[in-house]
C-alpha cells in the first residue's frame, strides 16, 4: 500500500514540476533559457543539500530545526579562520567540522540526553544562533581568499555549478543509501516503530546520532557554498532556512510521523520549491504573495494525504 | 481520480498565481529593476511612488520588487529573477554591502547598469551610489534650521548627539561647525551623548535645559535624540521657549510637530530618493557616463566623486504643512 501510495506522490510532484515549466516558459520569454536556469538553481541548491540527511532523520522519526544555526555558527568559524589568515581547504575543513561537531551536539542532546529532538534542536537553533551574534555583533568577516568563491560561484563545466553538481551527486549517493543498502532500510524501521527496531537488534540511538551528525555535516557544507556565494559573513546568514529546509523534506512526501518517504521525492520537491519561487520571482510576483502561495503549497501537501486517508 | 483532483488543485493555485502578469515586456522602454530591502515597508512604498514618477517623465518602466525579509539571500534572489529578465538597470538598497558583489558583478558582466541607493554596495559591485545627502548638506541644512528657529538667528544652541565614537554623528557635528562660521550670531554652548539610547538621551537633554537657563535652540541630529530632546522639553514647560529641531522621522515627530515644539526639522525625502535612483539608473542605462555630472530631473545635477558616490540633495524640511503626510509613510 505504502509502494503505490509513494509513487502516485512522486509521480504527482513530477507532473507538478512538468505544470510549472510549460507555465513558467508560457509565461515568461526569459525562463526557458539555460543561463537563466542556471541562475535558478542557485536559490535552491544549498537548502536542497540539508535536505538530503534531514530527510533521512526525519523518516527515522526525529527533526533537526536548528540546520540554519548551524550554517551561521559555521560561517563564523570560516570567517574567523580566514581573517587569520587560513587558506581555501582549511576553510572547508573548518567548516565541515562546525557543522559536524553541531550536529554530534544534537545527537548526543538526543541519544544520551534523551531530550526531545524537537525541543533539543530548539535549544541548539537558539544556542548556536546567539553565539554567532555575540561572537560577530554588528560585524562583518569579508577576508576570504580568492580561491574561496569557487565553491558557490564556480561552475564545473558550462552552465552546470559546482553547486548544481554536488548536489546531484549526493541527491544519488542519498537515494541509494536509503533505498538498496540495510541500513536505509533499519532506518525506515526506526521511524515506523522505534521499540520494535531495538527488539530487533537494531542500534536505533547509533543511527540516530550518526544522522544528527550526517545532517549537521551537511549543513557545514551548505555553509560553505553560502559563504563562497555571498563572499562574506554576517550573523544574520541563512536566517529562516530551517522551515524552507524542512519544508522541501515535507513537500517531497517525506512523513512527519516517520518511516515513511524517497529521496526522489525530496528531490521533486526541491526541483518544484526552486523553480516555483524563482519563476514567480521572474513574473515579479512580490514576495509577499510568494509566501503565502508556497505556505499554501505546504498545507496542501500535508492536508491532502492525511485527508485521502481519512476517506 | 485523486491523483487527477490533487493535480488540478495544485496546477490551478499555479495558474492562480500567473495569471494577470502575463503580458510580454514591452521591448524599446527601459526597464529597471528597483529593489526594496523589503516589501511592505513605508519608506520603500515611497521609493516606489518617486520611481514610477521618474519612470513617466523618462518613457521608462519600473519593476519593483524586494525580498518578504530584509535579508541579503533574498535580495540575491530577486537579483536573479531581475538578471533573468535582462533588465536595463537595476537600483537597489541593500541589506548587505558585500553578499550582493558577486551577483551584481554577473549582472554587470551582462550588461546591467547598477545604481545603489539609501544603502550602499560595496564599490566593485556597483556603477554609482546616490546617497540622500551628504554630511556637509546635513551639516549645513541643521544649521540653517538652527538660525531659522533662534530669534533673529541670535542665541545660544545645545546638540544631543548619539555616541562620542558615532562616525556619522560626528562628521555632521564637524559640518555644523564649519556651517557655524557663517553665522556670527549663533553660540553653541555644549554637546550631549545620549549614547541612541531614548531615557538616557532625555536626561542629557534635561541636563542641557538646566545648566543653560537661556537656551534657545535644542538639536538633536539622532532620531531617538530629537524625540528624547522634544518630550524634555515638553516636560519642562519649555514648549515655545526652547526650539527643538534637527534630524527626525515624521511619524516620530508629527505630535510635536504640531504641539509647536519641533515646529521643524530635516531628513531625506524617500520620493525624492526613488525619483532621482531612477532617473539615475535610466541615464546610465541610455549610455550615460557616471564619471560626468548626470541629471535627476527635477531634483537638479548629481556629481559622483571618485569612489562612485554621488549626494542627492540637502535633506528636506518637514514642517506643520507636510509632516501628517510623511508621517503616513515613514
Amino acid at each position: 500500500m505504502t509502494l503505490v501510495k509513494l509513487m502516485r506522490w512522486e509521480s504527482m510532484l513530477g507532473l507538478v514540476l512538468v505544470a510549472e515549466v510549460v507555465l513558467f516558459s508560457s509565461l515568461s520569454p526569459y525562463f526557458l533559457n539555460v543561463d537563466t536556469l542556471s541562475d535558478a538553481s542557485f536559490n535552491f541548491t544549498e537548502r536542497a543539500l540539508i535536505a538530503l540527511p534531514l530527510a533521512l532523520l526525519i523518516i527515522a522519526g526525529e527533526i533537526d530545526i536548528s540546520v540554519a544555526a548551524i550554517i551561521a555558527l559555521a560561517s563564523v568559524t570560516m570567517g574567523l579562520g580566514a581573517a587569520h589568515g587560513v587558506g581555501t581547504p582549511g576553510l572547508l575543513g573548518l567548516g565541515l567540522a562546525t557543522g559536524l561537531l553541531a550536529g554530534c551536539v544534537n545527537g548526543a542532546l538526543v541519544t544520551v540526553g534523551r531530550v526531545p529532538s524537537i525541543v533539543a534542536t530548539i535549544g541548539t537553533m537558539t544556542l548556536f544562533r546567539g553565539a554567532a551574534y555575540a561572537i560577530l555583533g554588528n560585524r562583518v568577516l569579508k577576508e576570504y581568499p580568492g580561491s574561496f568563491a569557487v565553491f558557490g560561484q564556480g561552475y564545473l563545466a558550462g552552465p552546470v555549478s559546482i553547486e548544481l553538481a554536488l548536489f546531484a551527486v549526493f541527491a544519488l549517493a542519498f537515494g541509494l543509501f536509503l533505498h538498496r543498502t540495510r541500513w536505509g532500510r533499519a532506518i525506515y524501521a526506526i521511524g515506523a516503530n522505534p521499540v520494535a527496531s531495538r527488539f530487533a537488534g537494531l542500534d536505533v540511538n547509533r543511527y540516530k546520532f550518526a544522522l544528527f551528525a550526517l545532517t549537521g555535516l551537511f549543513a557545514g557544507l551548505a555553509a560553505v557554498l553560502l559563504t563562497s556565494r555571498l563572499g562574506s559573513t554576517r550573523p544574520s546568514i541563512a536566517q529562516g532556512w530551517e522551515l524552507e529546509v524542512i519544508g522541501i523534506v515535507i513537500l517531497g512526501g517525506v512523513s512527519v510521523w516517520g518511516g515513511k518517504g524517497t529521496i526522489m521525492g525530496v528531490v521533486l520537491a526541491a526541483l518544484v520549491f526552486g523553480l516555483v519561487t524563482f519563476g514567480l520571482g521572474l513574473m515579479n510576483i512580490p514576495g509577499i504573495v510568494m509566501s503565502i502561495f508556497t505556505g499554501a503549497l505546504l498545507i496542501l501537501v500535508v492536508a491532502v494525504p492525511a485527508w485521502l486517508q481519512r476517506r | 481520480m485523486t491523483r487527477a483532483t490533487l493535480l488540478s488543485m495544485l496546477c490551478a493555485i499555479l495558474a492562480l498565481a500567473g495569471c494577470g502578469k502575463s503580458e510580454a515586456p514591452r521591448s524599446g522602454a527601459t526597464r529597471v529593476g528597483v529593489v526594496a530591502k523589503s516589501l511592505g515597508n513605508g519608506f520603500f512604498d515611497a521609493v516606489r511612488k518617486g520611481a514610477d514618477e521618474a519612470a513617466k517623465e523618462l518613457g521608462a518602466e519600473v519593476i519593483f520588487t524586494g525580498p518578504t525579509t530584509p535579508t541579503a539571500e533574498g535580495q540575491i534572489e530577486v537579483l536573479n529573477a531581475l538578471i533573468a529578465q535582462r533588465v536595463d538597470a537595476i537600483a537597489v538598497s541593500a541589506n548587505d554591502p558585500d553578499a550582493l558583489v558577486p551577483t551584481l558583478t554577473r549582472a554587470r558582466d551582462r550588461g546591467i547598469k547598477v545604481v545603489s541607493y539609501d544603502s550602499a554596495v560595496a564599490q566593485a559591485g556597483r556603477d554609482a551610489h546616490l546617497a540622500p545627502s551628504s554630511d556637509q548638506l546635513i551639516g549645513e541644512t541643521v544649521i540653517a534650521l538652527t538660525a531659522e528657529l533662534a530669534s533673529e538667528g541670535r542665541g545660544k544652541f545645545a546638540v544631543v548627539s548619539a555616541t562620542p565614537t558615532s562616525t556619522n554623528q560626528n562628521s555632521w557635528l564637524d559640518q555644523m561647525r564649519k556651517a557655524l562660521v557663517a553665522r556670527p550670531g549663533l553660540d553653541l554652548v555644549g554637546v550631549a551623548y545620549g549614547d541612541d539610547v531614548s531615557d538616557k538621551s532625555y536626561r542629557e537633554a534635561v541636563a542641557l535645559l538646566k545648566q543653560h537657563p537661556d537656551l534657545a535652540v535644542l538639536v538633536s541630529i539622532s532620531s531617538i535624540g530629537i524625540v528624547a530632546s522634544a518630550r524634555a522639553v515638553e516636560d519642562q514647560g519649555l514648549t515655545g521657549r526652547v526650539k527643538v529641531t534637527g534630524l527626525g522621522l515624521p511619524s516620530e515627530l508629527a505630535g510635536y510637530v504640531q504641539k509647536g515644539v519641533v515646529p521643524k526639522f530635516a531628513i531625506w525625502n524617500p520620493i525624492d530618493l526613488g525619483y532621482s535612483a531612477m532617473q539615475i539608473a535610466v541615464q546610465l542605462a541610455r549610455g550615460g557616463d557616471a564619471g560626468k555630472p548626470l541629471s535627476m530631473g527635477r531634483m537638479g545635477e548629481v556629481t559622483f566623486a571618485a569612489d562612485g558616490v554621488g549626494a542627492m540633495s540637502k535633506p528636506f524640511v518637514y514642517d506643520a504643512s507636510n509632516v501628517a503626510e510623511f508621517a503616513q509613510i515613514f
